[in-house]
């Protein structure tokens, strides 16, 4: 079983990161539990998202506490809150980087940084920084194909299609982003 | 078809199935998103029902009591204060023997306002005459629904069903989750078709007062009717499973019960977190294991004492408490065992109140403790500084 920890703000799209990953894994016929901890419908309030996933059926409810990744869509989250609190020691962070911002850095576990956002300028035009961050996710944990990413974010989008191509490339970028900055 | 979906669409979809002809609400958290999912079928014309808009949960209460009085299938779903302000018309539905489906995603209660998971208010109505079901995951949350329609229309119960299942933690969860063909949804549930209703043509009069000399067999009546839903639900439970090849509902799950020492009792999704907790410590050799309590309302007395008569330490763990007494289920439970052959120790626990979550170490916790004294309530994870904070008067 494998757990994950999504850090952002109300309204960066964690749910929906989580309720995509988990697609996609059901999709290569595994099982997952996505869901969601946030304050009382705050736009901007800091929030968790978490996924479970493992290939029995997923039965514990409770929170993710000792997460095998983190995906930080939020970077300033990092300098409020302990975003790596029992990571464990062979895990993986896959964060957004803003310009002139460093990496995190961790003794043990492997930081991923991409430039999420600026790709989300860029691909979707809005600073969504949550889609390019999923193909992080696949190409830096090796959990997920990128066909099975790109497939959930088709099944996401079904009602949006003047934006799901953007949002595609968004995500293929943001895989290949990780080519170039992997350690 | 098996999907990965939100639990609240799956509870839509189970609805949509199932072809209420009446359905209304008042929206409230963690509920939303089940009649918004339904609101959005009704708009696209994916399913054909009277979908009635209103100003709180009382009038949502009353026009599904009405649409059932007329022999209309219906539906609602609410939390929290919503089913609170629902309570008088909830008496209604059960005393006028309507076979209504509620969802409750399970919401603490104010004040302080809290959205946020426990059994507060489903366990609020626990004495009004409808049968209450707990959902473990999703799949059963979404089963559970046509399982509901067919006990609450059977001609031998007409009682309405609380369909209960962890508001966020599934309400807001997203699980693989097997959605039934309609045909098959058409086998096991038939058109709902009653001459008990409001008809010109034939009068009659529904909730009308009953003197002394008549009200109390109104309850006896129900009482019965509770008993022989306790028969029928594992009967449905099984024709649910013939018909959808897959185990779901019934009155209690046993789960790894066979020789264990340590028992803890739950209803809900933090059945599924004991599970694992039991796996993890049955790997190193503890004995242990978790009787789920899956019908709460009737309360399966039978069954609950044969899965725990031989069980040495039995702990009782609920999202709820009768303030000023005990964990409403640790009473009844041990009831059940007063002047009866067998006698576990057994403890009551409440923990999760108003979303606190309860972890996988939170359980091993409670096994443990259940290795040692009896005691009646404990509250779990309880933060003493923040109690000693608290403004007196």
């Amino acid at each position: 079983m494998k757990e994950l920890k999504i850090y952002a703000r109300a309204g960066q799209g964690a749910i929906t990161s989580a309720a995509i990953l988990g697609q996609a894994l059901f999709l290569e016929g595994k099982y997952a539990y996505a869901f969601p901890n946030f304050g009382a419908a705050r736009m901007g309030a800091p929030m968790n998202a978490f996924l479970r996933f493992d290939n029995k059926p997923v039965r514990a409810h409770c929170q993710v506490y000792s997460p095998d990744y983190v995906v930080i869509i939020e970077p300033a989250l990092t300098k409020v809150l302990d975003c790596f609190k029992g990571l464990k020691e062979e895990g993986i962070v896959v964060i957004n980087i803003r310009k002139g911002e460093e990496l995190p850095c961790l003794d043990k576990q492997r930081v991923v940084g991409i430039s999420a956002e600026e790709i989300a300028l860029e691909t979707i035009g809005k600073p969504f920084a949550n889609t390019p961050l999923l193909g992080a996710f696949a190409k830096a944990t090796g959990q997920i194909k990128l066909e099975s990413m790109l497939k959930a974010i088709e099944m996401h989008f079904s009602d949006k299609k003047e934006i799901l191509e953007k949002n595609l490339e968004a995500a293929r970028k943001g895989y290949e982003a990780v080519n170039e900055t992997a350690i | 078809m098996k999907r990965f979906l939100e639990g609240s669409r799956g509870v839509a979809e189970a609805i949509r199935l199932c072809k209420p002809g009446v359905i209304s609400a008042y929206p409230i958290t963690p509920q939303t998103h089940i009649v918004e999912d339904l609101a959005q079928f009704v708009a696209d014309g994916e399913l054909k029902t009277e979908f009635v808009n209103v100003e709180s949960e009382h009038s949502a209460a009353s026009v599904v009591l009405g649409a059932l009085a007329t022999g209309v299938r219906a539906f609602t779903a609410t939390s929290s204060q919503g089913l609170l302000l629902m309570g008088e018309v909830i008496y209604n539905i059960a005393g006028m023997r309507l076979p209504l489906v509620l969802t409750c995603a399970n919401r603490a209660v104010s004040a302080p306002i809290s959205i946020w998971n426990d059994h507060q208010d489903s366990l609020a109505m626990r004495d009004t005459g409808w049968i209450q079901l707990y959902a473990e995951n999703n799949q059963e949350a979404l089963d559970f629904h046509i399982q509901a329609y067919k006990l609450a229309e059977n001609k031998e119960i007409m009682l309405p069903v609380m369909v209960c299942m962890d508001g966020y933690i599934l309400t807001h969860g997203y699980e693989p989750v097997d959605i039934p063909e309609q045909k098959k949804v058409d086998q096991f549930l038939p058109p709902y078709n009653t001459s008990y209703k409001l008809d010109p043509s034939h009068p009659i009069t529904m909730g009308h007062l009953a003197e002394p000399s008549c009200y109390m067999e109104t309850r006896v009546d129900i009482q019965n009717a509770l008993n022989r839903a306790l028969e029928m639900i594992p009967q449905i439970a099984k024709e649910f499973g013939t018909v959808f090849e897959r185990n779901s509902g019934g009155l209690v799950e046993s789960y790894r019960l066979e020789d264990a020492q340590y028992v803890l009792v739950a209803k809900g999704s933090l059945a599924g977190t004991i599970k694992e907790v039991v796996d993890n410590l049955r790997k190193k050799g503890k004995k242990v294991g978790m009787l789920r309590i899956i019908t709460y309302r009737p309360l399966p007395v039978e069954a609950i004492y044969q899965a725990l008569k031989n069980i040495p330490n039995v702990g009782i763990v609920e999202k709820a408490i009768s303030l000023g007494a005990f964990g409403p289920l640790f009473t009844e439970i041990k009831a059940i065992f007063q002047n009866k052959k067998g006698n576990p120790k057994i403890s009551g626990f409440v923990a999760g109140l108003g979303g606190r979550d309860i972890t996988r170490e939170t359980v091993e916790r409670i096994f443990s403790k259940i290795e040692k004294r009896q005691m009646d309530l404990e509250f779990i994870d309880v933060k003493q500084e923040r109690l000693n904070e608290f403004v007196r008067f």
